[in-house]
């Protein structure tokens, strides 16, 4: 007669239903999916961004270009030693590959939206201003005039 | 009695399933967090018109210098960074009509009259300034403008910046001009 595990009811002890698991792990499968991008490009340089409190959201994703400036990854310091390089796409490139760069991706847009397109500059807080001049420098020379400063806002990731 | 036994699919193994697909986009997927400063860099001058850019009014322009070891200059004094933001706000509002601060010029957008500040603060560094220092130094100048704006906001429409309506969000930009030149680097400071 009582509630709690009698050995003559056995039988008729609920199981769990795990038939709503699925769904709730469906649910957290939606939400990553919607939140995430697919990561297009390996990283082949560290780059902890600098903090700043002021920094915005970029509105358009899908129109910017990324630079990524800093030492590279630890594997691969053995071949391109530790001075800041500068990583294009998939692999280190230098400030003259900029342009042709800054090219094919104007290429990739559509026409109405290439005057919109935003260069982000993603550098390692260590590195030294003159290879972002430089790079600033050839921008300006490509007149890709919209940049980001990329940064994180302190206390968060 | 046969309605019992209809077999059932057994379901508890989609579960599992959906874990490893939730795993597979874990993996592959990062949080998209872009943000941070932007900027508008100036195009390359043509060689004819050079010297005209260059007319700009002497009380309009305030040098803030950051060195190869990171010390900030505001003007032509040395100053601490913490303080770089009061300066700014000073040197761009000019509350108090200084002719050695920039001369303000009225404007009119949207019907109204504002007052509107020729203060450019021009930021140069050196090769060897590093990076970090360089966006504290661009992070203070933005804020100096935000708080601007933000007062100007308060005073116009009784409600912060971030608060308004697009058109109200426009006139503000244009009354509280976010005037940061970034200069031709100059080749001092060896790395």
């Amino acid at each position: 007669m009582s509630k709690f595990g009698g050995s003559n009811n056995k039988k008729n002890v609920p199981g769990i239903s795990s038939g709503s698991l699925s769904d709730i792990v469906f649910m957290l499968l939606f939400f990553f999916m919607v939140t995430t991008q697919l990561r297009e490009t390996e990283n082949k340089v560290i780059v902890k961004l600098p903090e700043a409190s002021e920094s915005a959201k970029l509105e358009r994703k899908d129109l910017s270009a990324n630079i990524n400036i800093g030492t590279p990854v630890r594997h691969l310091q053995s071949m391109y030693g530790t001075d800041a390089r500068i990583q294009l796409n998939d692999s280190f490139k230098t400030i003259a590959d900029i342009r042709d760069f800054i090219a094919a991706e104007r290429d990739a847009m559509s026409e109405a939206e290439r005057s919109l397109m935003t260069v982000n500059l993603r550098v390692d807080e260590d590195v030294r201003m003159g290879i972002v001049s430089d790079v600033k420098q050839e921008l300006r020379r490509c007149s890709a005039l919209k940049i980001m400063y990329a940064s994180r806002k302190p206390g968060g990731e | 009695m046969g309605k019992k036994k209809t077999p059932e699919i057994n379901s508890s193994s989609t579960a599992d399933i959906a874990f490893l697909l939730l795993c597979y986009f874990l993996m592959t997927t990062t949080m998209g967090d872009q943000s941070g400063l932007q900027r508008r860099l100036p195009p390359i001058p043509d060689k004819d018109q050079k010297v005209e850019n260059q007319k700009a009014n002497r009380r309009n322009i305030v040098i803030v210098r950051i060195n190869s070891a990171d010390k900030l200059f505001a003007g032509s004094e040395p100053m601490d960074i913490s303080l770089l933001k009061e300066k700014m706000k000073e040197f761009l509002s000019n509350p108090a009509d200084d002719p050695n601060l920039p001369e303000k010029e009225p404007k009119e957008i949207e019907g109204k009259t504002y007052m509107v500040s020729k203060g450019i603060i021009s930021l140069q560094n050196d090769r060897g300034t590093s990076y970090q220092a360089y966006i504290a130094v661009q992070n203070e100048l933005v804020k100096a403008v935000n708080e601007l704006r933000d007062e100007f906001s308060m005073r116009e429409f009784g409600r912060k910046f971030a608060f308004l309506t697009e058109e109200q969000q426009d006139i503000v930009k244009k009354a509280v001009p976010q005037n940061i030149s970034e200069a031709e680097p100059k080749d001092t400071g060896k790395k």
